[in-house]
């Protein structure tokens, strides 16, 4: 309407612009300028909050449980209701998350290989498995420390190590399948054809080729899924609580003491010395659950890493 | 240029009974060939279906044993889905559905009781892309002998597979070395090595080198040429130069144009296809007025 008509000559329609105006933002573009700005900001406090949580726990926990550390409370056992250390709960907690963690990791590796190497990717068991993981994984665990009291402590009588690793193998299990199938999933396809190609049976390609290719990212996603179990209470409460918490006990038929029971105690206790040891033995759990989840990023950046270049 | 270790004898005696009068010329050459040369793959009639939509319609042509035979046409005309048909590489594609026969020295590749390991064992392929195993170069070579029992001798073998690739001399020095560490034409001349190393009856080539740069294309091509006298040769390539420098034959697949379906045009010697082709469709393509 306005000035020259460059369009003239194409039909005489009106310029949407002048091309000849300074750079600036003008119209609906100051308006949308507004909105993005508006948008990246809160989704940024967003993230903001979620990490500031992390720190606020991390403080809570560091401030409070530092006091109680020494290598006294980490090496010796417990001393009365309120004494001594934590030594024969972290050896305990120990044996029973491995045991979990080496009946879990197999049957979740396979798992893992079964969805992405033989079930075929757009296979109607695949999806139902997948989701029968997701859905496992969403249980809640007081609900399969209820199981297992079911399957393995009413009949045996008595609870003991071994029902509690049983009950968090149950958690480990979809954490481990399902980190396997992605790594997996990262495998090029190429991979996998070249070695189809070659005229090998697909299981040994699998072992000699998929497997290694994808190995730092499974075990990567088994320690993420053992750490996460470490800290897991309700099965421990309900199958493996009946213990003498002073002294070391590792026949894994009988209960075996560990740290998430020792918070609980200290914790119901509700007396000031055993607030002071709930912190200490909370500190060492978080740091030993980071220790492990910071080593196993680093292990899957590694190998992330190794794999790209294959790709 | 174009490279035929043995030029098709023009005067073999063809029993003329067998030959009838009116034969178009292309069958006659067919006819010639047949009478000369062992065919590997006699395919019949072949089409390929990806759920509803046909991909490549009722195919029918031979392979000859020791000739390179150049796959060539448009994107999207089926050479891929052609060549992968040969070694059941197309199995894993959900939906895909062959019809017609692959004969491959008189056996059904589809048939029943046919284990597609084992047509793949027999039947190499090297890809587009290089993509060797994240291992040392040694154990790339080494795996599929290894994984089929042919552990004997092993490093004699290694080298021999990496002899015949032309790769030896550039890394003889460092097998033990990560194979991703080399260039793009070392990692496909590794896997021809890879793949010869079995010592297959046929090599299938989809398009091998292009991802390379002419050096790398030109010592891909060499080998190609040098290859032949063990192998029988397929290869698919974009690249009409390429075909006619290392190709003995030539078929040529284009979309036919009322179906929309990859459909083969013609099945000629290099000769025929690029000098003095039967089909309007193919001279337009040689000579790059389409395509």
């Amino acid at each position: 309407m306005s000035g020259v008509d460059h369009t003239a000559a194409l039909g005489g329609d009106t310029p949407l612009f002048d091309p000849t105006a300074p750079l600036t933002a003008t119209g609906n573009l100051r308006r949308r300028m507004f909105v993005s700005r508006l948008v990246d900001g809160s989704a940024g406090i967003a993230a903001l909050v979620a990490v500031a949580l992390l720190g606020i726990v991390l403080y809570a926990v560091v401030s409070r449980g530092a006091k109680a550390l020494s290598l006294e409370f980490v090496f010796t056992n417990p001393q009365g209701l309120t004494g001594g250390g934590i030594f024969n709960s972290l050896l305990g907690s120990f044996e029973v998350v491995m045991i979990g963690a080496v009946i879990a990791a197999p049957i979740g590796i396979l798992t893992g290989l079964y969805l992405t190497e033989f079930a075929g990717r757009r296979s109607r068991t695949g999806r139902m498995l997948t989701v029968a993981l997701d859905v496992l994984q969403g249980v809640p665990t007081i609900v399969t420390g209820l199981f297992i009291f079911g399957l393995l402590v009413i009949p045996l009588h008595q609870q003991s190590g071994i029902a509690g690793a049983v009950a968090l193998a149950i958690v480990m299990l979809p954490l481990m399948a399902r980190a396997s199938q992605e790594v997996l999933l990262l495998v090029p396809a190429s991979l996998r054809e070249a070695a189809d190609s070659l005229g090998v049976a697909r299981w040994r390609a699998v072992l000699t080729v998929i497997v290694p290719a994808a190995a730092g990212g499974i075990i990567t996603g088994v320690i993420l899924a053992t750490a996460r179990a470490a800290g897991e209470t309700a099965p421990m409460l309900i199958c493996n609580s009946i213990f003498n918490p002073n002294t070391t006990q590792l026949n894994p038929l009988h209960g075996v003491p560990n740290v998430p029971m020792l918070i609980y105690t200290a914790y119901d206790l509700a007396v000031p010395d055993a607030l002071t040891r709930l912190w200490g033995a909370a500190f060492v759990l978080l740091l030993l659950i980071l220790i492990a989840n910071v080593g196993a990023r680093l292990l899957l950046a590694r190998s992330r890493a190794k794999m790209g270049g294959g790709a | 240029m174009t490279a035929v270790d043995e030029p098709i004898p023009t005067r073999v005696r063809i029993q003329t009974e067998t030959l009838p009068t009116q034969l178009p010329a292309r069958t006659r050459e067919e006819f010639e060939i047949d009478a000369v040369r062992q065919a590997v793959f006699d395919i019949r009639d072949m089409s390929v279906h990806y759920g509803a939509k046909e991909a490549l319609t009722r195919t029918t042509l031979k392979i000859y044993k020791n000739l390179v035979t150049a796959v060539i046409g448009p994107s999207g005309c089926g050479k891929s889905t052609f060549i992968r048909s040969l070694n059941r590489m197309n199995d894993s594609i959900p939906a895909f559905r062959l019809s017609g026969q692959v004969l491959y020295h008189g056996h059904d590749v589809y048939g029943p009781g046919v284990n597609r390991v084992e047509v793949r064992r027999r039947i190499g392929m090297v890809f587009q892309k290089p993509n060797p195993f994240p291992k040392s170069i040694y154990d790339n070579v080494a795996w599929a002998p290894r994984n089929l029992g042919l552990r004997s001798h092993l490093s004699e073998r290694v080298e021999r597979a990496l002899r015949q690739a032309a790769l030896w001399d550039e890394v003889k020095d460092r097998l033990k070395k990560s194979a991703l560490g080399l260039s793009g034409g070392q990692q496909q001349r590794l896997c021809i090595a890879r793949a010869i190393a079995v010592e297959p009856d046929v090599l299938l080539l989809d398009e091998p080198a292009s991802a390379l740069d002419p050096v790398s294309t030109a010592a891909i091509e060499d080998l190609i040429l040098e290859l032949k006298s063990r192998y029988t040769i397929v290869i698919v390539t974009h690249n009409m130069q390429q075909a006619a420098r290392v190709g003995d034959r030539a078929a040529f697949f284009s979309l036919d144009l009322t179906e929309n379906v990859g459909t083969l045009i013609e099945y000629e010697s290099v000769e025929t296809i690029f000098r003095n082709p039967h089909d309007q469709r193919t001279r337009e393509y040689v000579t790059g007025q389409f395509g």
